[in-house]
């Protein structure tokens, strides 16, 4: 059913802003152009604020999904390099 | 080159611009500057630059702390005076960031060893004093092909512009030749605000920032000034006119490094 292949998962749950899009740029920076990642996320601060950041950096947030715990998995798009 | 979470904390602000990003903090940690003068210019510019973790920083200078010193050289403290400063600015460096590794060259820079001083770094900056120091590094880094900052910092004043091989004037096109001597006070003679050092040795961080990441527009081909009693900066497009410049021009007449002599109260 899910129309995208993750190719890579960052856990930011175990860390606060400003490191938690820290790891999320780290983890982009190993992929390439088009290729996915999920991240995985607290709810609240994370979640308002990471995918808005990604999209500030150029990259296509796909999808956010509730894990149900507490969590959240946003996927993101690779765009620019 | 994985960054550790020590690292990744350490400089979360510059991986979080998206000018900089991971791409840009490696390239300072693998950049290096060689900051010449551990005074009023350089010492801010060393402690921003070990800060942003530039991996390599080397500084020269021949003097050892004085107490007048502290009045602007921030990277020294009581504990320092006498000791050698770049010894003295070496420690604040390493104290402030573990990433760094500090070459400290505790000499006065001279045709004789000027070249091989400025050899292996990617960005020099001038933080010197005086005049003859101002051309040296200028003609030096002309021959070199290095690219330099250069700045002085008098009273209330001060300027700066930077020089990239190709891409505009050098020191020496806008101002020919060293005054008289005597002619102009020394920072020394004519009193200076401390702060003043913090502004422009800031800028000339910022510049060696700008150049090892590739970020922005350089002071290239302009000169900036600042007033600080008028509270002003201004910018001036500096003209070049390659066929003029004994040094970086298309027939220069300088060809090899000068030692102008220094005022003598500057030689203590
Ligand atoms: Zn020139």
């Amino acid at each position: 059913m899910a129309d995208y292949i993750v190719d890579e998962t960052v856990d930011i749950t175990d860390v606060v802003c400003p490191i938690t899009f820290v790891k999320v740029k780290v983890a982009l920076e190993e992929l390439d152009v088009g290729q996915i990642l999920r991240i995985r996320m607290n709810d609240g601060e994370p979640v308002q604020n990471v995918p808005r950041s990604c999209k500030e950096e150029g990259q296509q947030v796909l999808k956010l999904l509730c894990n149900g715990d507490g969590t959240y998995d946003l996927i993101v798009k690779k765009l620019e390099d | 080159m994985a960054f550790s979470n020590e690292q990744l904390e350490r400089y979360a602000r510059h991986i979080i611009l998206k000018e900089i990003g991971v791409k840009g903090q490696k390239k300072l940690l693998n950049g290096s500057v060689l900051i010449i003068g551990a005074g009023g210019l350089g010492a801010p510019a060393a402690m921003y630059l070990a800060a942003a973790g530039v991996g390599t920083i080397g500084i020269v200078d021949a003097d050892v702390v004085d107490l007048s010193n502290l009045q602007r050289q921030i990277i020294h403290a009581m504990k320092d005076i006498d000791k050698p400063k770049v010894i003295s600015a070496k420690e604040t460096m390493e104290e402030m960031n573990p990433d760094v590794k500090v070459n400290a060259i505790q000499a006065f820079v001279s045709s004789e060893n000027i070249l091989e001083l400025i050899e292996p770094y990617d960005f020099i900056i001038d933080g010197t004093d005086n005049f003859p120091a101002k051309f040296l590094i200028n003609d030096a880094c002309v021959m070199a092909k290095k690219p330099f900052s250069h700045a002085g910092i008098i009273r209330f004043k001060g300027q700066l512009m930077t020089y990239v091989p190709g891409q505009g004037p050098c020191y020496r096109c806008v101002f020919h030749e060293p005054p008289p001597k005597n002619a102009v006070p020394t920072c020394k003679e004519a009193g200076v605000v401390g702060a003043m050092g913090g502004v422009i040795g800031s800028l000339q961080a910022m510049e060696a920032i700008k150049y090892l990441t590739g970020v922005g527009d350089l002071l290239a081909g302009r000169l900036m000034t600042y007033d600080a009693i008028k509270m002003e900066f201004r910018t001036i497009k500096l003209p070049h006119d390659t066929s003029t410049c004994p040094v970086c021009g298309e027939n220069p007449t300088i060809t090899e490094l000068i030692d102008y002599e220094q005022a003598a109260c500057e030689l203590k």
